[in-house]
């Protein structure tokens, strides 16, 4: 049997580190980022908890400690989960420095996709923690008493954060047609974060709503692992929003990766 | 064996549909019928005006463009289909585009680039070693690649693209805005490299330095179709490509003519400057000045080489006929 080499040795590995460690430069950006989710954090604390009173103390199978948490574990994710739809690749394929990347003999999607979820992944600890620290301080959040809801967390949060760049990796990819994709990224914009429940927790939608929401890839990047972190949903049905993630997560890959194909040959990089 | 080889290589653009008429769009033949083979260990310079279609060509010979006709082999192997199999065996530098990681440490660069080609850890320390110390990179090896000064940055690209010991070196406009002692030292590198590893190389440049002290092989490109194949002395002859002496003297002279190899040009302030054009095939420089100091005396000089662009647009001239 062939043994794996070192991770050192595995250029997959180096893009997601190198993701990683190219976010870390950027402090200053990251305390920002962090300040912006804490207010708005409070200002959707708030509301959300101002709903769930208003109602008699339950709203949608969420209790005001429950609502907190959602507020605050999903301000947390912010940082890591891509909403707003724009890529580095975005921005390659639109110069044409993309080149470089087919010019490596390791796969395009690959490499970009772990490449963000590495700038992901950084910012859970400066980002992430703190955000789900503050909300701690300031509401009347609870968490999860059972390891298992943190091991099965965590899982479902980076298999969110995965959804997220592996979609937005397929809205870039649309610049081999469109070249200039803003528009595409707004579109993006404004359905994934009110799909994956960003803004209120997708179980308020009417049915109808649900539904379709359901039918996007958009709950799996964040209202699926904020159920599962948060303990809201446990056991068989926390496993079955595993599966559903993994199966997202395969459908947006498998797109990337022919969208990849067809556009390479669509691709015409300008200038020298 | 070939390192290159195209049989009419055909790219063609189109554009937006024709104001006018709606049916038709602007078609433009960047690259027609390119009939091109390069030998191993080869050094050839590919010249041309910009938007003769040297970039064109050199993006479907890697495969990140398609052409619209004809066949293309690189290395041996077919760029489109066998993109990574390629990408392994060839380096690539685009002077406007950069393969380093932005925000990381040049270091780490070379270390990821090394992972991507599956060097050995202990294969990856001897050959960055080597580069390092060959391309004076020691001194910046630890900052950001954003922090590099332009110069620093094209040598780590070129590192970047020579870590793996390709067979076949691919540069477009490798010496861009770099100055003068950087361009000395980047084609001494290259000069080296080719004599140790008989690596193939193929550029793409506006810099005429870059085609004299590096090429054995020039290839002239106008309007996607070779307009020149041969040697610099023989693309010296067709031309005529001719140096510049300019003088300026301690008094106003009369016009430096019938000097022996030479031809005065024009005479400036009232003949304090002049300029002297000679072939470097039939005098030297240091030969002219000699001849010039008998005449008067020279207080200041400079020399001026023919310009790239002079020598294409000559090219198109006496083809195009």
């Amino acid at each position: 049997m062939r043994s794996l080499p070192p991770p050192a040795r595995n250029p997959y590995w180096r893009f997601l580190v190198a993701g990683i460690r190219g976010q870390s430069a950027y402090p200053l950006a990251t305390l920002a980022g962090l300040v912006a989710n804490a207010t708005f954090g409070l200002l959707k604390g708030g509301i959300m908890g101002a709903a769930v009173e208003s109602s008699g103390g339950e709203l949608a199978g969420y209790s005001a400690a429950t609502m907190a948490a959602f507020v605050w574990l999903g301000q947390g994710m912010l940082g890591s989960v891509n909403f707003w739809g724009g890529s580095d690749l975005q921005a390659r394929i639109k110069s044409g420095d993309v080149a470089v990347d087919f010019l490596r003999p390791v796969s395009v999607q690959a490499a970009n996709v772990l490449t963000d979820v590495g700038k992901g992944l950084f910012a859970l600890l400066p980002r992430g923690l703190p955000s789900v620290v503050i909300g701690v301080l300031v509401s009347s959040m609870v968490l999860p008493a059972d390891p298992a809801a943190y091991a099965l967390g965590l899982i479902s949060l980076l298999l969110g954060i995965t959804v997220s760049h592996a979609t937005v990796y397929v809205v870039a990819t649309t610049g081999f047609w469109l070249v200039e994709t803003r528009g595409v990224s707004v579109l993006y914009m404004a359905l994934s974060g009110f799909f994956a429940g960003l803004y209120t927790p997708i179980y308020l939608f009417p049915d109808w709503l649900l539904t379709l929401a359901l039918l996007t890839p958009f709950p799996s990047m964040m209202q699926f692992p904020i159920d599962v972190l948060s303990g809201q949903v446990t056991g068989a049905a926390a496993g079955q929003h595993l599966g559903v993630q993994v199966v997202w997560l395969a459908v947006v890959l498998g797109v990337g990766h022919l969208m990849t194909r067809a556009g390479r040959r669509r691709l015409e990089v300008q200038g020298g | 064996m070939n390192v290159i080889e195209t049989e009419g290589l055909t790219r063609v653009f189109t554009g937006r549909p024709d104001r006018k008429n709606r049916l038709r769009r602007a078609r433009h033949v960047a690259v027609d019928g390119l009939d091109l083979t390069v030998e191993t260990g080869e050094s050839v310079g590919y010249i041309g005006a910009n938007g003769a279609g040297k970039s064109t060509t050199i993006k479907m010979l890697v495969g990140i463009l398609v052409p619209t006709s004809g066949a293309v082999t690189t290395v041996g192997l077919h760029p489109l289909k066998q993109r990574r199999a390629l990408a392994r065996r060839i380096g690539v530098v685009f002077g406007q585009r950069s393969q380093l990681w932005w925000d990381l440490p040049v270091r780490e660069s070379f270390s990821i680039l090394s992972a991507i080609h599956s060097l050995s850890a202990g294969d990856e320390r001897t050959r960055t070693a080597e580069l390092v110390d060959m391309l004076e990179m020691g001194e910046f090896l630890t900052t950001p690649v954003r922090q590099l000064s332009l110069g620093q940055r094209m040598r780590a690209e070129v590192a970047a693209a020579l870590l793996h010991r390709p067979e076949l070196l691919i540069l477009d406009e490798p010496t861009i805005g770099l100055d003068v002692l950087s361009k000395q030292r980047l084609r001494e590198f290259l000069v080296a490299q080719r004599r140790e590893h008989g690596t193939t190389l193929l550029l793409t440049t506006h810099d005429m330095g870059d085609v004299e002290r590096l090429c054995d092989r020039i290839l002239v490109v106008d309007h996607g179709r070779l307009a020149f194949d041969g040697t610099l002395d023989g693309l010296a002859r067709t031309v005529g490509a001719r140096r510049e002496l300019v003088v300026d003297l301690a008094t106003a002279s009369p016009d430096l003519v019938d000097l022996d190899g030479a031809e005065h040009v024009r005479s400036e302030s009232g003949g304090l400057r002049q300029r002297l054009a000679f072939d470097p095939q039939h005098t030297t420089a240091a030969r002219l000045l000699a001849a010039v100091s008998e005449r008067a005396e020279v207080l200041d000089l400079s020399i001026t080489e023919p310009d790239i662009e002079d020598v294409v647009r000559e090219i198109y001239r006496a083809t195009r006929g």
